[in-house]
C-alpha cells in the first residue's frame, strides 16, 4: 500500500512561501493557499509541542514545561477573544515570534523559541498568524508563569536578553547554495534545533561555541548532531537524516524520547526538500566535540557482568553484535546517543521503557519494555558501560549512582 | 436497559486475526469502524516482553492469556446420552482473549489447505464412491475453491511475512518444497527459518524412504520483514516460546504485529476494549440486524447500532453469539435439520516419542513453527481404498519448545516420582525427541453445538454445550498416520520409540489443540450451511461470520492460514460487491 | 469539503492525534489514534522469598516439605524438593490466585462425569491440601504409633506415596489419588518452574536436565546440531553472572 518511502511531493520552498504570503486574501483560493502554509509553518516550528494540552484542544494552552528553573504552561495561542491570542494586534503576534514581548509589551521567558524564531522573515510570521486565526477559539485560561522567586520576574527578562539575544531575520549566506540557506533558515529559525540539542550556560542561554554538542532536559540527553563521527551525526549520510526526520527511522536508529514528538508531530508533516535542505546545512556545520575517550577495559569485572546481562537479556533484540534491526531495534555498535557523555537517555529508556515513534511510512512503533523492576543500580550501570564500550564503541562508565539518581528522579511526563 | 450509542458503519465483535483484518479492509474502504473486544488491549512491551515472557508456569500451566472459564466455559459431553459437564479450567483447547485473540499465543503455523479439502465430498465420492464415506459422516463441499482462495492465501501469508518454500508456484514443481500444495502464485515473503537437529534428521530419514521432506511454513519470521502496510517483523530468536506466549521480540506474526500499528492511527477506526457483546440485535423482521449490545466492566449495558456486523470471535463464542442472538436454525440431530451447532469438528494429532542414548538435540532452541514435515499423508494425497478411512494429515519433526514442566518425555516403565525418575529425566532431556502428526477431523450427524440446559456463565446466560467424539474414521487415521511417522523415526536410528495414537475418547482435560472447527459453516445449501460462499449468513445480510466457524470439517492443517484467507476473501466481498449493492451476495 | 477550518482543523487533529487509553467507567477502554503506551508498564512476577509460610500450618508445611523430599529426592543429580524450593513454591501458589481458583469456572451444580471431563470439584487447591493433609496426618498417626508423615521412616513414606498413586491408601473422604497427583503437579512445577516463583531454588533442576531458562536469542546456536549449549541457565531475576566479582 506504500509505495516509495518517500512519495511525499509538494516540496514547499520557503523563499515561495515568502513571496505568496503578501497576497492574502485576494480570494479563496489564496486564503487556502495562505493558511495551509501557515498550518505548514506552524508544523515546522512544532507549535504543538508546548501548545497543546496532552488529551486537549489544539494549541489552546496549559501543557507543563520544565526549565531548570521551574515549570511554565504553554499559553493558549488559540483566537479566542479573551483567554487566547485573538485581541492581539499583528505586530504583537509578530513580536512575540521575533522580540520575545507579548501582549501589550509584557516579557515572554526564552522557553517560547523566540530567540531562534527572530530568524523568521515579517512574512511568514504572520502566514502562522493567518492560520492560527483559522482555529477553532478555546476558552481556556491558562497562566504560564509557574515559576517562583525570582525568576518569577520577568523583568529579568530584560537583563538576560541583553546579554544573550541578538534579534534580527535570518539573512542568507550568499556563498552558499539555496538549499544550503533554506536549511539554515529552518534550523536557525522554525526548527529551532539548538533548544535541545544545544549545551545552555547557567542562564540557560545556548552556549553559542558548543553548538549542537547535546544537552540534557526533562530528563533525557539530545544527543550531539554535530558533524563528528563518535558522538554527533558524521556517520549519517544526507538521505539518513531525511529518512529519520520523515519516518522516524533509519538504518542506524529510530527517535524516541523526546525526539519522537518532534517527529511525530513536526518533522514527519515537512516535505522532503525542506528536510533535505535541513539535511544539508547540518551535514555542512563542523565535528566540533573532541575526540572519543579510551575504552573502558573489557576485562574489569563489570565489562564481563555487563555482557552476561546483555547476552542473556538484551541481545534478543539489539542482537550479539549490537547490530539491532533496522526498523524495529536500533543499532547499538557505533550509535552517537550510546556514545554521549551524558547517559540520561540510555538510562530513561532502560529503566521506563520507551515507545518508538510511530509515522505514516514508518507505522510500527515499537516499544522496548522497562528494566527498572528487573536490574539493579549496579547491573543497569555495568549493561550500559559494556554497550557504550563494545563493538568500538567509547564513553564514559556508567555508575550505580548514575542509576539511582535516573530512576528516582520524576520520569519527564511524555505528554 | 441498555443505553443506546450514536450508530457506526460497521461493528465488529472481537479484535483478533480476522476482526483486524475486516477492520483494516473496511476502513480502508472509508467506513467508521468500531471493534468490540471482551479482553484487554494487549502490548507486547507491557504484557509479553522479554524481560518476563519467558515464563513456563505463568503463561502455559496458569493460562495467564487466556478467557477466565469464570467469564465463560462450555460444557462437553460425547453423545447425547451422556450429561454434559463444565470445563472448569482450560484442558484441549485454550480459548483466547484480549486484542490479538489467538494471534497473540499462537505457534505461527501458516499452511493452505488442499485443492481437494475444498470439495471433499464431490471430489471423495468421485474417486471412492459414495459407499465408501461412512453413513453418518456430514461432510461438504465448501462452496468456494482454492483457486478462488488463493490470491488471499497470499495476501494473508504477505501480511505475516510468512517464512517458507514453495513446491508449486503456477503449476510448476519447486524442489526443496512441499509437492502436494495447490499451485501459488509466488514464493513465500521470507525463505524458511534454520532447522535444528531433530528435523534434519528427520528430514534425510524421510529422503531415503522416498518422501518429499520441506520446511513447515513458519509466522515466526526468518528475517527482519516489513509487510505491504509497512509495519516491521523481526527475525525469529528460536527462543521456544510461541505458542501459549506472546511474542517479546516482534517476530511472530500476530495483529499486534502486522495491522495493529498501522489500523489505530485510523480516524475512522476505534477500539473498545474490555467490553463484552452479549447479543447481536435483530429488527422486527428478523432478517435485518441493528447492531450489538454490550456491557462494560461496570456492567452496564450499550447498545452500539451499526449498518453492518461482523462477528469475528473465537470459533466457538461465535457459534453461541449466533444461538444467543436467535439468528438461524439451531441444528437438532436427531432430524438432522437446522444449521447453527451443525458439522463440529475438531483434529486430531498424535506424536511418536523416540529416545537416543548419546545424541543432543537442544530442545529449547525452538520456535512454533519450525520443523520438517512430510505431505505424502495428508488429505487425499494417497490412495485411501486399501485403509478403510478417508482424511490425512502432515507429519513431522517439528521442535516448538523444551520447557520443562511440560515439555519433559521418559522412557515407557519409569516412574512418575522419586529417584528413578530423575535420572531418567536427567538421562532423557536433551537426547529424546518427539515426532508429530496433524491430522484431520471431519463431521458427523451426531456431534454438534448447543446451548446448555444447565449451566450459565457469569451473566447468567447458557454455556454452550459441545456434543463430541472421535469417530472411528479418525481413530483408525491416527493409527495409520502415526505408524507412517514410525517408520520414518525408526530409521532416525534411535534406541527406543514409542507411538502414541490418538485413542478412545475425547478428553477435554489433555491439551491437543485450539482447531476446534464449524458450527455455523459456509456452503451453497441454506439448508446445510449456515454462511454462503462469502461468509455472509443466510438469514440475516448484513451479518457476516469469520473464522474456522465456517469449515465444514477440519483439514489436516493448522486453520489460521485459511481463517486469515477467508477474512480477506469476506473484505473483498463487502469491499466489492456489498457496499454497492447492500444485500444477499446469493441469491437462494 | 466545505469548511476549509473544518478540513484543517480534522487532518490536523488526525496527524497529531495521541489519545491513548482514555480510561471511562462507561465505556471499557478507548483505544484510537495511537497504541497505548505508558512508561514503566509491565505486570512482572513478584520474587517469592524463603520465610514464614504464607498459607500453611506449620504442620502442614512440615509434612509437604517431607512429602516433595520423597518425590524429588536429594542425589548427586540435584538437591531434593525441599531444598530447591518446592514446598515454598506450593506455598505461595496456595496463598494466591491459583490456590483459590480464581478465573476458574466454579458455579453448580458440581456432579461427577467421566473422567475425560476433568475435575469437577467445588473446592479451590488450597482447600484440598488442607484437607488432604488433615487425612494424611490423622492416617500416619494411627499407622505409625502417633508420628506425623514428617517422621516415619523414608521406606515407609514412599510406601505410603506409592499407595497413594496406585490406589492402596485411602485418605477418609479425600480421593488419595486426585491428591497425590495434584501434589505431584505442583512440585514438578515447582522444581522446574522459574526461581522468581520459590522453588528450582539456583536453578538447581535446569542445571540437572540442562535447560538454559528464561533465554531468548538462540540464533547463534540453531545449526550447531549435536553440541551442548554453553551458556549457564539464567532466571527472570538473573543470574550469578550479572553481579560483578570485584567491585568495578
Amino acid at each position: 500500500m506504500i509505495g516509495s518511502p518517500l512519495r511525499l511531493g509538494g516540496a514547499l520552498v520557503i523563499a515561495l512561501l515568502s513571496a505568496t504570503a503578501r497576497g492574502a486574501l485576494a480570494d479563496d483560493k489564496q486564503a487556502f493557499e495562505l493558511i495551509a502554509r501557515g498550518r505548514y509553518l506552524a508544523t515546522a516550528g512544532d507549535c504543538t509541542a508546548c501548545h497543546t494540552p496532552a488529551r486537549g484542544a489544539l494549541f489552546s494552552g496549559g501543557r507543563p514545561i520544565d526549565t531548570p528553573f521551574g515549570t511554565l504552561l504553554g499559553p493558549n495561542i488559540t483566537p479566542d477573544q479573551e483567554t487566547g491570542i485573538g485581541n492581539w494586534t499583528d505586530d504583537e503576534f509578530v513580536n512575540a515570534l521575533k522580540v520575545g514581548t507579548g501582549h501589550n509589551g509584557e516579557h515572554i521567558y526564552p522557553a517560547m523559541p523566540y530567540t531562534y524564531y527572530t530568524n523568521l522573515t515579517r512574512e511568514d510570521a504572520l502566514t502562522i498568524r493567518a492560520y492560527l486565526n483559522t482555529i477553532e477559539p478555546i476558552r481556556h485560561e491558562v497562566h504560564p508563569n509557574q515559576l517562583s522567586f525570582p525568576f518569577s520576574i520577568r523583568a529579568l527578562l530584560i537583563g538576560w536578553n541583553g546579554l544573550f539575544f541578538k534579534p534580527g531575520t535570518f539573512s542568507a549566506e550568499p556563498r552558499k547554495s539555496p538549499e544550503w540557506n533554506q536549511g539554515a533558515y529552518l534550523v536557525q529559525g522554525l526548527g529551532h534545533c539548538g533548544m535541545c540539542h544545544t549545551p545552555k550556560n547557567m542562564f540557560g542561554a545556548d552556549h553559542l561555541d558548543q553548538t549542537f554538542q547535546g544537552y540534557a532536559l526533562q530528563g533525557w540527553f539530545a544527543p550531539a548532531v554535530t558533524n563528528n563521527a563518535h558522538t554527533g551525526i558524521g556517520a549519517w549520510s544526507v538521505d539518513d537524516l531525511v529518512l529519520y526526520l520523515k519516518t522516524g527511522r533509519n538504518r542506524f536508529d529510530i527517535a524516541s524520547g523526546p525526539m519522537a514528538e518532534v517527529v511525530a508531530d513536526s518533522t514527519s508533516q515537512m516535505a522532503v526538500a525542506d528536510l533535505r535542505a535541513i539535511a544539508i546545512y547540518l551535514k555542512d556545520q563542523p565535528a566540533t566535540g573532541g575526540s572519543p575517550p579510551n575504552p573502558v577495559n573489557a576485562d574489569e569485572p563489570r565489562m564481563k557482568s555487563g555482557a552476561a546481562i546483555y547476552a542473556d537479556s538484551c541481545a534478543a533484540c539489539h542482537t550479539s553484535s549490537g547490530e539491532g534491526i533496522t526498523g524495529l531495534f536500533p543499532k547499538l555498535a557505533g550509535a552517537p546517543l550510546v556514545q554521549q557523555a551524558d547517559p540520561a537517555s540510555l538510562l530513561h529508556v532502560v529503566l521506563h521503557g520507551n515507545r518508538a515513534v510511530a509515522t505514516d511510512l514508518a507505522p510500527t512503533g515499537p516499544a522496548m519494555p522497562a528494566y527498572d523492576w528487573k536490574l539493579s543500580d549496579d547491573q543497569v550501570a555495568a549493561v550500559l558501560t559494556y554497550i557504550r564500550n563494545s563493538w568500538g564503541n567509547a564513553a564514559p562508565a556508567v555508575t550505580a549512582a548514575d542509576v539511582s539518581g535516573a530512576r528516582h528522579a520524576r520520569a519527564a511526563d511524555a505528554h | 436497559m441498555a443505553r443506546k450509542l450514536p450508530a457506526t458503519d460497521v461493528v465488529v465483535i472481537g479484535l483478533g486475526w480476522t476482526g483486524s483484518i475486516l477492520a483494516n479492509e473496511l476502513t480502508d474502504a472509508g467506513l467508521n469502524v468500531v471493534a468490540i473486544e471482551r479482553g484487554p488491549w494487549r502490548d507486547t512491551a507491557a504484557d509479553f516482553p522479554t524481560t518476563y515472557a519467558q515464563d513456563e508456569l505463568r503463561y502455559h500451566i496458569r493460562h495467564d492469556l487466556f478467557l477466565r472459564p469464570a467469564q465463560e466455559t462450555f460444557t462437553v459431553r460425547h453423545n447425547v446420552g451422556q450429561a454434559a459437564l463444565p470445563m472448569r479450567t482450560w484442558g484441549s483447547f485454550m480459548p483466547p482473549n484480549g486484542v490479538g485473540g489467538g494471534g497473540v499465543h499462537w505457534n505461527a503455523e501458516t499452511w493452505r489447505f488442499l485443492p481437494s479439502d475444498f470439495q471433499l465430498r464431490s471430489h471423495l465420492t468421485q474417486r471412492y464412491g459414495a459407499a465408501f464415506l461412512p453413513e453418518d459422516m456430514t461432510i461438504q463441499d465448501w462452496g468456494i475453491t482454492y483457486d478462488d482462495l488463493e490470491p488471499y492465501y497470499d495476501r494473508f501469508e504477505r501480511l505475516c511475512g510468512t517464512s517458507g518454500r514453495a513446491g508449486n508456484i503456477n503449476g510448476q514443481k519447486q524442489a526443496g518444497g512441499n509437492p502436494f500444495e495447490g499451485p501459488r502464485s509466488r514464493d513465500y515473503p521470507t525463505p524458511p527459518q534454520k532447522q535444528p537437529y531433530g528435523p534434519v534428521l528427520f528430514a534425510q530419514a524421510a529422503r531415503e524412504m522416498g518422501y518429499s521432506p520441506f520446511p513447515q511454513p513458519s509466522g515466526n519470521l526468518s528475517q527482519g520483514y516489513t509487510n505491504p502496510l509497512g509495519v516491521t517483523i523481526g527475525p525469529c530468536t528460536y527462543c521456544g516460546y510461541c505458542e501459549w506466549f506472546g511474542c517479546g521480540n516482534y517476530s511472530k506474526a500476530s495483529p499486534q504485529t502486522t495491522i495493529l500499528p498501522v489500523l489505530v492511527r485510523k480516524p475512522n477506526f476505534e477500539a473498545r476494549t474490555l467490553c463484552e457483546v452479549i447479543k447481536i440485535n435483530l429488527d422486527a423482521s428478523g432478517k435485518r440486524a441493528t447492531g450489538v449490545t454490550y456491557v462494560d466492566t461496570s456492567g452496564d449495558e450499550w447498545e452500539q447500532p451499526a449498518d453492518l456486523v461482523l462477528l469475528c470471535a473465537f470459533q466457538l463464542f461465535n457459534v453461541r453469539m449466533l444461538l444467543l442472538s436467535g439468528i438461524g436454525t439451531p441444528y437438532d440431530p436427531q432430524t438432522g435439520q437446522g444449521v447453527i451447532g451443525r458439522n463440529y469438528s475438531y483434529q486430531v494429532t498424535s506424536s511418536v516419542d523416540a529416545f537416543w542414548n548419546e545424541k543432543n538435540f537442544n530442545p529449547f532452541v525452538a520456535s512454533g513453527a519450525i520443523g520438517m514435515c512430510i505431505d505424502e499423508f495428508n488429505g487425499d494425497n494417497f490412495d485411501h481404498g486399501p485403509h478403510g478411512f478417508v482424511g490425512g494429515g502432515y507429519m513431522g519433526a517439528v521442535q516448538t519448545n523444551g520447557r520443562p514442566i511440560l515439555g519433559t518425555r521418559v522412557p515407557p516403565g519409569t516412574p512418575t516420582w522419586g529417584a528413578a525418575w530423575k535420572k531418567a529425566i536427567a538421562q532423557n532431556y536433551l537426547s529424546s525427541y518427539g515426532m508429530a502428526t496433524h491430522g484431520s477431523c471431519y463431521s458427523y450427524r451426531d456431534v454438534f453445538l448447543d446451548l446448555d440446559p444447565t449451566y450459565k456463565d457469569a451473566h447468567g446466560r447458557p454455556l454452550m454445550r459441545i456434543t463430541f467424539d472421535f469417530h472411528q474414521n479418525e481413530l483408525r487415521m491416527s493409527q495409520f498416520l502415526t505408524d507412517r511417522v514410525a517408520e520414518v523415526t525408526q530409521k532416525m536410528g534411535p534406541q527406543q520409540i514409542v507411538k502414541r495414537p490418538r485413542t478412545g475418547h475425547y478428553d477435554d482435560t489433555k491439551y491437543q489443540t485450539t482447531h476446534t472447527c464449524g458450527g455455523a459453516i459456509m456452503g451453497t445449501d441454506p439448508k446445510t450451511s449456515a454462511l454462503n460462499r462469502y461468509l455472509q449468513s443466510w438469514d440475516v445480510s448484513n451479518l457476516f461470520v469469520t473464522g474456522a466457524t465456517a469449515f465444514p470439517q477440519n483439514a489436516g492443517y493448522n486453520p489460521t492460514g485459511t481463517v486469515g484467507a477467508l477474512a480477506f476473501w469476506a473484505a473483498d466481498a463487502i469491499r466489492n460487491q456489498y457496499m454497492k449493492n447492500p444485500g444477499p451476495l446469493v441469491q437462494t | 469539503m466545505t469548511s476549509l477550518s473544518g478540513v484543517t482543523r480534522r487532518s490536523l487533529l488526525a496527524s497529531t492525534a495521541a489519545l491513548l487509553i482514555a480510561p471511562s467507567a462507561s465505556y471499557g477502554e478507548t483505544v484510537q489514534g495511537a497504541l497505548p503506551w505508558q512508561p514503566d508498564a509491565a505486570r512482572p512476577p513478584v520474587q517469592v522469598r524463603p520465610g514464614p509460610w504464607a498459607y500453611f500450618t506449620p504442620e502442614e508445611g512440615g509434612a509437604i516439605e517431607a512429602l516433595v523430599d520423597r518425590l524429588i529426592p536429594g542425589d548427586d543429580l540435584s538437591p531434593g524438593g525441599k531444598d530447591t524450593g518446592c514446598a515454598v513454591f506450593i506455598d505461595r501458589q496456595l496463598s494466591s490466585a491459583y490456590g483459590q481458583a480464581r478465573g476458574l469456572y466454579m458455579r453448580p451444580p458440581f456432579q461427577e462425569g467421566s473422567p475425560e471431563q476433568g475435575p469437577q470439584s467445588p473446592q479451590t487447591p488450597a482447600q484440598r491440601y488442607r484437607l488432604a493433609l488433615a487425612e494424611l496426618d490423622k492416617h500416619c498417626k494411627a499407622a505409625f504409633a502417633g508420628k506425623p508423615f514428617r517422621d516415619i521412616p523414608d521406606d515407609q513414606k514412599d510406601k505410603l506415596i506409592s499407595g497413594m498413586e496406585k490406589g492402596g491408601v485411602q485418605l477418609g473422604s479425600v480421593s488419595a489419588r486426585a491428591f497425590f497427583e495434584l501434589l505431584l503437579q505442583n512440585t514438578t512445577e515447582g522444581f522446574f518452574a522459574d526461581p522468581v516463583y520459590g522453588g528450582n531454588r539456583d536453578m538447581a533442576a535446569w542445571k540437572m536436565v540442562g535447560f538454559p531458562g528464561a533465554r531468548y536469542d538462540y540464533r547463534d546456536w540453531v545449526e550447531r546440531h549435536n553440541e551442548r549449549y554453553p551458556l549457564p541457565p539464567v532466571g527472570i531475576s538473573g543470574r550469578p553472572g550479572w553481579i560483578a566479582q570485584t567491585k568495578g
